[in-house]
């Protein structure tokens, strides 16, 4: 499944200057280290990819990004701006959204207002004028139903938009939760498994969506997955992690004949 | 914990402990008659103790929040006062341990087994539910009144340290008995939950529902049980309660209290009972006594949740509690 | 056959976003508002005016207030009680001490006494979550109830505890008969649930929702949990502080604390269950349910020739409600407003089964 292969003549972004960078991060939980020293880099418009074996701290590195983690050491810079931890509306704010292993959605909610939702950041008009519903917030809300309405085209969930998110299948919820990510009109997207659960042709599907994502919008994509034929056709650059370290860093064709990747997958012989 | 909310739970303590003593700083009061109301307290603490004990238990074992405990002390202490009308002690106190555990079997098989895996709220609705049925149910069969509760219980009180501390100090012999059954009891479950496999259960349980019943835990049978016991620790509430203060409504508004003594020493927690109870009988007694004819008395009424209320501001998840790690 | 959409196309966001989208719900709202102002006025009967029509008024009130904090935030409550206790007593004393005042200023203003008080206690809901929440609120009500009996400033220091709320007048216009009262509480009642229906639809609802769903996602797409809980909790006691108002001034009449203690908290929590979490409508048939059940209570065993005693009445009630809530919890979890809305499904259907 070489998604590249197929469309040859669809024309590759440039590649900008780091707008994401880790240095030195190191998390632990009470005794458990889930990360120790992590530093690399994300190029503007790039998709990177993070793998690894189950319970390397993949997710755990997107959260410290997030700022739903905060590391005991390193740094996190970001559009020029250095800290030593996020917080989830500031990162919110800059730029950066993201989807979820474990979806995340807000279950009581409509696909529509999931995504609306997403939204939310953006909208301005205060209480009292969203109580009435005129003027400024009633053509607020229009206009950003517009932008929404546009999403679910482009993620194809027309016929489900206003059915309760909590009803509808798996990898329908799966592409709720990217849309309520591309609502934000985000600067860098993070996909924690995007193609967790799903079969061929939802992966296809799902593989289409991010690369029309980077392609048109120019997103910046940090992907988490475990299909290594995803990764190795969607990524311009991969970061393996392995037991919170990170043990590789390069193209996929590098990474992939990279011994010390071949031995955290396979294991070694004692 | 971190460095700071560490500091900041000892800050809260030392506020607590310099309030409890400011009294005798600033009011002049002696030593004796501090000792004496701080030894009140802490006995009234036990009987808290007591009620917080079966939320616990159920709550450690089934994950619900059991608003109808004080229903249940309630309902227990009525039902034994008024079967000791017609029977001896002993006999009354088997059959209404019969009912408790008629009343648990019928708990689980009308209430909680309809309502397996459902969220945290609608069980807790659920229970405070049973509490009004259960007010309603125990009136109807045993009437209103208010009645008192004779079992034997010396009711004179003793002076003690008449050596140490000139005049002694007074101490009511039946919350020392009292203090007494509660200890025991208490070690009778923290045994129970620690070293027996049905404890181990119990615990599985209030983990995950679905977790334990796919590794062959019978879900039914343990709530039976604990809800049996949870209905003993409710029994043995009421007759101590009962026996002090009598048998009447009011009985299950202090059993409310036990809410804020089971937040304050975290809702997992079997010693967090203890020292909540302990803690928030003492404060309320010492509050009630040197602070209330300051703002106009009736303190008490508030006192304990207000307590609860700036602790958890402090640690969220109690005393003991286990502490929540939100995963995304 | 009645009930059919087809035919009905939408062609621009605003006509989708719009409140009653379907015709037929628009024709049964504006329909059942029509004869709720204009001919029950003139058909009901007095007892129905103030034993069942004005409570649920402003029962359903206070239910939507508690319903915006529990339903859509996810903010358990035990203080309702409290919050109406202060928007009652502020608007007496605004009332009495300032007797130019126009009314529905009184119950504004009460309304956002209410607000203060609900976003101080509402503070805590930062760090603390869940049931720890719900027994910090009983904070709220016990220590409320306290500061109204024994502190004599709110009271005017009346010596029994109990004031007597002075008589109502509007624009000049005296407000003394049930139909009067009743007309009065439904204007107020409808303007603040359309307010709140639109406050759900938008950005501030979507906010709560999500807070309440998943709190740690929403902040990590940008919804501040304090914004999104103590806006809940500001709106919530507004509603319920105006309620609080309005129950002591329209239908009581005069009140003594016990009116707003702890039972009034447990009994509006039931209404917002039994009606539905997180629907408007659900306050409201929530509400009619809880008014409704004591009276018909009272009226069955005479109704069936058994005589019992007040007191038997009142317990079997007790019992009756108890076993009703455990009932609905397993039945419908999502109350009556669940039940609502599956019945117009079927209706949609209708003749045929699915």
């Amino acid at each position: 499944m070489n998604l590249r292969e197929l469309e040859p003549q669809r024309a590759r972004r440039e590649l900008g200057a780091p707008i994401l960078a880790l240095e030195g991060i190191s998390l632990a939980f009470g005794g458990v280290k889930a990360l120790a020293e992590v530093s690399f880099d994300v190029r503007e418009h790039e998709i990177r990819a993070i793998i690894g074996p189950n319970g390397a701290g993949k997710s755990s590195l997107l959260n410290v990004i997030n700022g739903v983690y905060r590391p005991q050491q390193g740094r996190i810079t970001f559009r020029g701006e250095a800290r030593a931890h996020m917080e989830p509306h500031h990162v919110a704010a800059m730029g950066i959204a993201r989807t979820f292993q474990s979806l995340a959605l807000f279950k009581g909610m409509t696909v529509l207002e999931n995504i609306l939702a997403g939204r939310n950041l953006m909208m301005r008009s205060n209480l009292f004028l969203q109580a009435l519903r005129i003027g400024p917030a009633l053509a607020e809300e229009i206009r950003h139903r517009r932008r929404v309405e546009e999403v679910i085209d482009f993620l194809e969930i027309q016929h489900v938009r206003k059915t309760v998110v909590g009803r509808l299948p798996y990898g329908l919820q799966k592409r709720v939760d990217l849309g309520r990510a591309l609502a934000a009109e985000p600067k860098v997207l993070l996909l924690d498994e995007p193609m967790a659960g799903m079969n061929i042709e939802e992966k296809q599907d799902m593989s289409r969506f991010i690369l029309d994502v980077n392609d048109e919008f120019g997103t910046t994509i940090v992907l988490i997955e475990h299909d290594m034929g995803v990764v190795m056709d969607l990524s311009d650059r991969v970061v393996v992690l392995d037991y919170g370290r990170k043990i590789a860093d390069g193209t996929p064709a590098e990474v992939r004949s990279s011994q010390a990747v071949v031995d955290a997958y396979l294991g070694v012989k004692h | 914990m971190s460095a700071p909310a560490r500091n900041l739970t000892l800050a809260f303590f030392a506020l607590l402990a310099f309030g409890a003593v400011s009294p005798m700083l600033f009011q002049g009061v002696r030593f004796p008659q501090w000792l004496e109301i701080v030894i009140g307290g802490l006995m009234s603490g036990v009987l808290y103790s007591l009620v917080a004990l079966g939320l616990v238990l159920i709550f450690k074992a089934s994950g619900v929040f059991n608003f109808a405990q004080g229903a249940m002390v309630l309902f227990a202490a009525l039902a034994l006062v008024r079967l000791m009308a017609h029977v001896p002690f002993a006999v009354a106190l088997a059959l209404v341990l019969v009912l408790m555990v008629a009343l648990a079997w019928l708990v689980e098989r009308l209430v909680l087994r309809p309502l397996v895996n459902q969220e945290g709220i609608v069980l807790f609705m659920a229970t405070l539910g049973i509490a009004y049925f259960l007010n309603g149910l125990g009136q109807f069969v045993w009437g209103a009144d208010v009645y008192t509760l004779d079992v034997g219980m010396p009711k004179e009180p003793k002076i003690i340290l008449d050596r140490v501390f000139e005049g002694g100090i007074l101490v009511s012999t039946e919350d020392v008995i009292a203090a007494i059954i509660a200890g025991l009891l208490v070690a009778a479950l923290a045994l129970f939950f620690q070293r027996t496999s049905t404890g181990r259960a119990l615990r599985a349980v209030a983990d995950d529902h679905q977790a334990a019943q796919s590794i062959g835990i019978p879900l039914n049978r343990i709530w039976v049980i604990v809800w049996s016991v949870a209905g003993l620790v409710a029994l043995v509430a009421g007759v101590v309660w009962g026996s002090k203060l009598g048998v009447q409504f009011s009985l299950q508004l202090i059993a409310l209290k036990a809410l804020p003594v089971v937040i304050l020493g975290g809702f997992t927690s079997i010693p967090g009972a203890i020292v909540g109870g302990l803690l928030i009988g003492l404060g309320e007694k010492l509050s009630e006594v040197y602070l209330g004819p300051l703002l106009g008395g009736g303190i008490e009424n508030w006192f304990a949740y207000v307590l609860a209320l700036v602790f958890l501001l402090f640690r969220p998840e109690g005393l003991f509690g286990e502490k929540i790690i939100d995963r995304v | 056959m009645i009930y059919r959409e087809t035919g009905q196309f939408r062609t621009s966001y605003a006509s989708d976003q719009q409140l009653f989208p379907i015709l037929q719900d628009r024709v049964l709202v504006i329909g059942f508002l029509a004869f709720a102002f204009v001919v029950v006025p003139f058909v009901a009967s007095d007892y129905l005016f103030r034993a069942i029509l004005t409570p649920f008024l402003i029962l359903s009130l206070a239910a939507l207030g508690l319903n915006i904090l529990v339903g859509y935030c996810g903010q358990l409550s035990l203080g309702t009680g409290g919050f109406m206790a202060v928007g009652a007593y502020a608007a007496y004393n605004l009332a009495v001490r300032i007797p130019s005042l126009n009314l529905i200023v009184v119950f504004v203003l009460a309304g956002l006494c209410a607000t203060l008080v609900g976003a101080l206690f509402g503070i805590p809901s930062l760090r603390i979550k869940g049931f720890y929440l719900a027994v910090t609120t009983l904070a709220a009500q016990f220590f409320l109830d306290w500061l109204f009996s024994r502190v004599g400033w709110f009271t005017n220091d009346s010596s029994s505890g109990s004031v007597a709320a002075p008589p109502l007048e509007l624009f000049g216009h005296p407000i003394q008969g049930p139909a009067e009262k009743y007309l009065l509480v439904l204007s107020i009642v409808s303007v603040f649930a359309l307010l709140a229906k639109n406050l759900t639809r938008g950005a501030v609802g979507r906010s709560w929702m999500a807070t309440r769903d998943m709190d740690v996602a929403a902040e990590v797409i940008g919804i501040r949990p304090l914004y999104a809980k103590l806006t809940a909790f500001a709106v919530s006691s507004f509603y319920v502080g105006v309620a609080g108002a309005m129950w002591g001034f329209v239908y009581l009449g005069g009140w003594e604390p016990l009116a707003f203690d702890v039972n009034r908290s447990f009994e509006l929590l039931f209404m917002v269950i039994i009606g539905g979490l997180g629907s408007i409508l659900g306050s409201f048939l929530g509400a009619a349910f809880i008014v409704i059940l004591p009276i018909a209570l009272n009226r069955l065993p005479s109704a069936l020739g058994v005589p019992l005693s007040t007191a038997t009445v009142s317990e079997l009630e007790l019992m009756v409600f108890g076993g009703l809530i455990v009932f609905f919890l397993i039945a419908e979890p999502r109350g009556l407003a669940r039940l609502w809305a599956i019945g117009k499904e079927k209706l949609r259907l209708w003749p045929f089964p699915h």
